[in-house]
């Protein structure tokens, strides 16, 4: 209860299996920092900077993205479709088995 | 030369502290600040949000506390050098240090408070292979003087305002001879009024729009010929023109600060707290650049740190004289 199996890929492909509460208002970005996986989170979760860019690699639904999330995303570099903020994900119980993979990051 | 008691390196709200308690222990500061306005990450990235965390303060806007923090500063008239860079560091024989900035302004001092951030904010850079190589050479982050543009061919990435607004402006203005924006998108994020203008522009065939496309690579002889263009179910586009503008916003960066010999662990600069005094003495880091056991990036923490600060750095510069904090409530503020 309030706990679910997230998977985050690395950038060197490696797979952490990540136990997840959702029950203390966390995002991804938060979630990947508590593991120190390497997301900087550098705006602290205010979808300003891009640093917690990831893919979404299984068929969950998410909620959609925000303007904000949008936008910040316009600016991002190695963008695809199924690119999201993991500051703007919030853990929730529906994302049981849910799996990303970190972004490149640029420069 | 200026020369002042304490060099505050990044004027955010953990710098214009330092000046209020440097102020009250009659210590002098001058801020620099690779930004051009005070304020650091709360007027630059997010003046307009709520902050809930200042103590007496329930909600207060980012780009208001800035205000009150300048306000509170005032009486102790510090110096400024805003849009600048604390480039270079030098250890004087009197025990001072001298700092240079990128514009080669020197700000002399007995100690330095390091308030940076999360570091300078430098223009985002695509991830484009040789790019730079071709810095300076076509290729610029920046557009300091559009006059730069005259009768050139210039391309501009990106879907915001600024790219939106230059490619505007170099039109309008008659400056370049050709004008390409370039954005991965179909619809543009900047201002209704701007997206028009450049709508209406390309309508009329004078800025020419390459939607759902990136840059992916540069070509030329030591200087920007030609782009290859990427763009979705499409053939890939090369492109000649003679500038490309990316404009892709601002990341912070730890910049210079990162080879002054300072210790540094994940981008932070290791301080001690019983006076956040780094690895070399009358240099201090206090705020969010800063990292020891039980951090927390906070404004609140950074406000404490600046306070504990000072009276270490009041004590490098008078090793003889005693401190006795003293309470604004019943000696005001005598400002100088």
């Amino acid at each position: 209860m309030g706990m679910i199996k997230i998977t985050v890929i690395d950038r060197q492909g490696a797979a952490h299996q990540l136990d997840a509460p959702t029950d203390m208002n966390m995002n991804m970005m938060e979630l990947c920092k508590s593991y120190e996986l390497p997301v900087e989170g550098t705006c602290g979760g205010m979808a300003m900077c891009a640093s917690c860019h990831m893919y979404i690699e299984s068929a969950h639904p998410l909620p959609e993205k925000s303007e904000d999330e949008e936008n910040m995303l316009d600016q991002a570099f190695f963008v695809k479709l199924n690119s999201r903020l993991g500051c703007q994900l919030h853990l929730a119980d529906d994302m049981e088995g849910l799996t990303v993979r970190l972004a490149e990051v640029g420069e | 030369m200026i020369e002042t008691d304490i060099i505050i390196i990044g004027a955010g709200p953990c710098g214009l502290f330092t000046v209020f308690e440097a102020g009250l222990l009659k210590l002098h500061c001058h801020l620099i600040d690779a930004l051009p306005q005070a304020g650091g990450q709360l007027t630059e990235i997010y003046p307009k949000k709520p902050i809930y965390d200042i103590p007496g303060f329930p909600e207060v806007l980012a780009g208001d506390l800035v205000d009150e923090l300048m306000k509170q500063a005032a009486p102790f008239k510090p110096g400024f050098s805003l849009g600048e860079r604390a480039e270079m560091i030098e250890k004087t024989k009197d025990n001072q240090f001298i700092v240079t900035t990128n514009r080669g302004t020197a700000i002399k001092a007995h100690n330095i408070a390091i308030a940076g951030g999360l570091g300078c904010f430098e223009p985002r850079k695509p991830p484009v292979q040789n790019l730079e190589m071709y810095e300076d050479k076509g290729v610029e982050y920046i557009i300091r003087d559009p006059h730069f543009y005259r009768d050139k061919r210039v391309v501009i990435s990106g879907g915001g305002d600024s790219a939106l607004d230059w490619a505007v402006f170099l039109t309008e203005n008659k400056i370049a001879s050709e004008v390409h924006l370039v954005h991965r998108r179909v619809s543009f994020r900047g201002h209704p009024d701007s997206v028009q203008k450049v709508l209406d522009l390309a309508a009329a065939g004078r800025i020419q729009l390459i939607t759902d496309a990136e840059v992916i690579g540069i070509e030329g002889d030591g200087k920007v010929e030609k782009l290859r263009i990427e763009r979705q179910d499409k053939e890939p586009l090369l492109l000649e023109c003679d500038h490309w503008v990316p404009l892709f916003g601002l990341s912070p960066k730890l910049g210079p600060i990162a080879d002054w010999g300072l210790n540094i662990d994940k981008n932070a600069i290791v301080v001690d707290t019983f006076d956040y005094s780094t690895n070399i003495p009358g240099i201090y880091a206090i705020g969010d650049i800063n990292t020891y056991p039980g951090k927390l990036k906070l404004i609140l923490c950074g406000f404490h740190e600046a306070t504990l600060m000072v009276q270490s750095a009041f004590k490098r510069i008078y090793p003889d004289k005693n401190l006795v904090l003293k309470y604004t409530t019943v000696n005001g503020v005598q400002g100088f």
